[in-house]
């Protein structure tokens, strides 16, 4: 049920190093900092509709240096995420979380 | 009002992320008195009050639409930014801006505040649930905020009326010293516009707040079992268990003394009123008429309760988190989820509601699919049919059967809903949905004041209705039924002569595969006006046809067979009988061919539920 996106994200992953992960392949309990805020990767989604979301990622305070932490997955296909970010709590889908990457705490900086 | 002073009147306007208690801090205001309209053009819902300041300024208060940019993409959004930017046609520019933001949660709110000082709008900064940030520890260097974003800073506690006279002395000030017209300078921020102010409302974090020493844990403690993905889905459903059962037992007591109320009211008036015509029209008509609906006021009342109360507390965009997926399955935004809940109550502010979803695909097929949910409308048919023809029976020891029966139909109603969603993405539009991001608020204790203020709220819409439309409705019902008399020496009900008989007895050859006799045709003409105008009408037209003023439900259970009771049901999950959702539809989509659409496709399926149901039942 939930391999789907693990699988579809997989060449996207390959190209980040290592302890740097998209949200949308984080698990519940993975904390980090975001790192970049770039929906570049996001799949099914023309350039316009890239730049509107970047832009409504940073206006809900997904923002460079933002420390992030997955606290809950939806029911089916554990989407859609619940994650904290600075103090405050936003929920959004996996397919969004795409647009987030995070480097995950305990990884090399 | 003796004040010589003269001062300047004053136009203010609230503006502010949503959930940061704005509303609330509107009622404390304003003393809750709001006109409440539309903006021109659109339903977007204007609302605004009205207060003496300190200075003895009268000063109007608006309260914008909760947003995090003034960069607008919902009809909401567009309103909040045109009102601030003194762009929205035969609304004034306000004079000043009041920032209302959530004390716990203030870096969005400061980075919406930089874009605002963009426009040059004298502002004013209220700093709400101060009592919460003090609770949590959280320190907040009033003076450097202040200079930091170059306008006044008050601390308020909304709920308790705490900090209004400071703020309003601020107004006030700021009102006096800034009278020139100033030039807006903002423009739509690009990415890296919208990073800098990130940065700069970090900087000035850092420099004006100390982070909470005791942080709220509630909020994740509540989380961990209301979003767990099994104890979540098992609570969710116990509340609309809840919910449902509520409105059906709970509600009685008053419903049977309202009932009451009306049977005496209608024999006093046979008994003092000469007979005839008027007698006939009063009690008939009118009495009987609007007490028929006006009986099912408590479970609306009740199931408002539920809604506001659990919007108040922060639990409907956890339902949305957890719905968003089976939403999601259907072509719907878990966002939708709220305005679908609203149309429980009623169709209209669910679909006005569905405003808060951005993208218009996705808008519309919530507009379309709102009104098979189950509306309160429905309550009093459903109430009346189940009432007559399921036995009142308990099953296992606690559960009514009654009560199974209206959660079958409330279930019918949300599945055919979202499997007409299904198939109205397919065939009228593919391609990618609209993004679902949203922000979960810390959860709050809500207030009793704000949750009996929108209740009432609702019940005066409801009775205003009822006066309005139904009453009329009731009096033209009476009269179709009435009028022409029957002849003298003709035998039969009076009514077989009237119109309400000739439309009636037009319609029913084509209702018949379906089970419905003329009674009941008949009460689907003016039903059209309103779905509990049915029964009103049934009322109506037994009462007169039968010459005794009886139960009505006792009536029905002698008239109609059980497939019939069962096959108006059926029709009514999905019959469009509810002119002014046709009207609203018409008035949010700026377009006739949805409410058509709409009205097609629900007919439609009404009479093929209702046919499949009568023919099946009649085997038994």
């Amino acid at each position: 049920m939930n391999v789907q996106w693990r699988q579809g994200s997989a060449v996207g992953a390959a190209s980040l190093p290592a302890g740097v992960v998209r949200l949308s392949e984080a698990r519940r309990g993975d904390r980090g900092v975001v790192l970049a805020v770039s929906p570049d990767a996001m799949t099914g989604a023309d350039s316009e509709e890239r730049e509107e979301l970047e832009r409504r990622l940073l206006e809900i305070g997904f923002v460079e240096g933002a420390r992030i932490e997955l606290l809950h997955e939806g029911f089916i296909g554990r989407d859609p995420i619940a994650v904290r970010l600075d103090d405050m709590r936003v929920a959004l889908r996996r397919r969004e979380a795409q647009g987030v990457i995070i480097t995950l705490d305990g990884a090399a900086g | 009002m003796n004040a010589p002073v003269p001062v300047r009147d004053l136009r203010i306007a609230l503006v502010g992320n949503p959930n940061s208690g704005k509303t609330a801090l509107f009622n404390a205001l304003t003393g809750g008195r709001a006109k409440v309209a539309n903006y021109a053009g659109v339903t977007v819902e204007r609302k605004e009050g009205f207060l003496t300041s300190p200075a003895g300024r009268r000063v109007s208060v608006l309260d914008l639409p909760g947003t995090y940019s003034l960069r607008a993409r919902s009809p909401d959004e567009e309103v909040t930014r045109d009102v601030v930017l003194g762009k929205r046609a035969g609304e004034r520019a306000p004079d000043l801006l009041v920032c209302v933001a959530d004390a716990t949660n203030l870096r969005l709110v400061l980075r919406l505040i930089l874009e605002l000082k963009q426009t040059g709008q004298p502002a004013v900064l209220a700093l709400n649930m101060i009592d919460i940030a003090q609770r949590q520890g959280i320190d907040i260097d009033l003076e450097a905020l202040s200079r930091e974003i170059g306008m006044p800073v008050v601390t308020t506690v909304a709920t308790r009326k705490r900090g209004i006279e400071d703020l309003l002395i601020a107004i006030d000030e700021t009102a006096a010293v800034s009278d020139a017209q100033t030039v807006s300078g903002w423009h739509s921020p690009s990415a890296g516009e919208i990073r800098d102010s990130h940065r700069e409302a970090e900087r000035i974090i850092k420099i004006a707040v100390r982070p909470p020493k005791r942080p709220d844990t509630w909020t994740g403690k509540i989380d961990s079992v209301l979003l767990h993905p099994v104890s979540g889905i098992v609570i969710l459903l116990a509340i609309l268990f809840l919910m449902f059962q509520a409105v059906f037992s709970w509600a009685t007591p008053i419903m049977d003394l309202i009932k009451a109320g009306f049977d005496w009211l209608a024999m006093q008036v046979t008994a003092h009123v000469p007979n005839g015509l008027i007698q006939s029209l009063i009690a008939d008509g009118v009495i009987s008429g609007v007490g028929s609906v006006l009986v099912f006021l408590p479970q609306i009342m009740i199931l408002f309760f539920f809604i506001i109360l659990l919007e108040d507390f922060g639990y409907m965009a956890r339902a949305a988190f957890l719905m968003d997926r089976i939403m999601g399955g259907a072509g719907l935004h878990g966002r939708a989820f709220i305005p679908l809940l609203s149309s429980f109550a009623c169709a209209i502010p669910g679909i006005m509601s569905t405003r808060v979803i951005d993208q218009k695909r996705d808008r519309l097929t919530t507009i379309l699919v709102a009104p098979l949910m189950t509306c309160s409308a429905r309550i009093p048919i459903y109430t009346l049919i189940i009432s007559a023809f399921i036995p009142n029976k308990t099953l296992w020891g606690w559960v009514s059967l009654q009560g199974l029966v209206m959660l079958g139909l409330y279930v019918a109603g949300m599945v055919s809903a979202l499997a007409v969603a299904f198939i109205f993405r397919k065939v009228f539009w593919r391609g990618a949905s609209e993004p679902f991001i949203m922000e979960l608020p810390a959860y709050k204790t809500p207030d009793p004041k704000n949750v009996a203020r929108n209740v009432l709220l609702r019940a005066e819409i409801f009775l205003k209705r009822a006066g309005t439309t139904i009453l009329s409705m009731m009096i033209l019902i009476w009269f179709l039924s009435t009028v022409p008399f029957k002849p003298a020496g003709a035998v039969g009900p009076a009514i077989d002569y009237s119109f309400a008989g000739i439309i009636g007895h037009t319609l029913q050859p084509l209702l018949a595969p379906i089970g419905f006799n003329w009674q009941m045709a008949v009460a689907l003409v003016p039903g059209m006006a309103a779905r509990e105008v049915a029964v009103g009408a049934l009322g109506t037209v037994y009462a007169i046809g039968e010459g005794q003023p009886g139960q009505l439900a006792t009536t029905l259970a002698g008239h109609w067979s059980l497939p019939t009771a069962l096959a108006f049901l059926a029709w009514y999950i999905f019959a469009p009988q509810c002119a002014s959702t046709l009207g609203v539809v018409k008035r949010e989509t700026n377009a006739w061919r949805w409410p058509i659409i709409m009205f097609v496709y629900m007919i439609a399926l009404a009479y093929v539920a209702a046919l499949i149901t009568f023919q099946v039942a009649s085997r038994f």
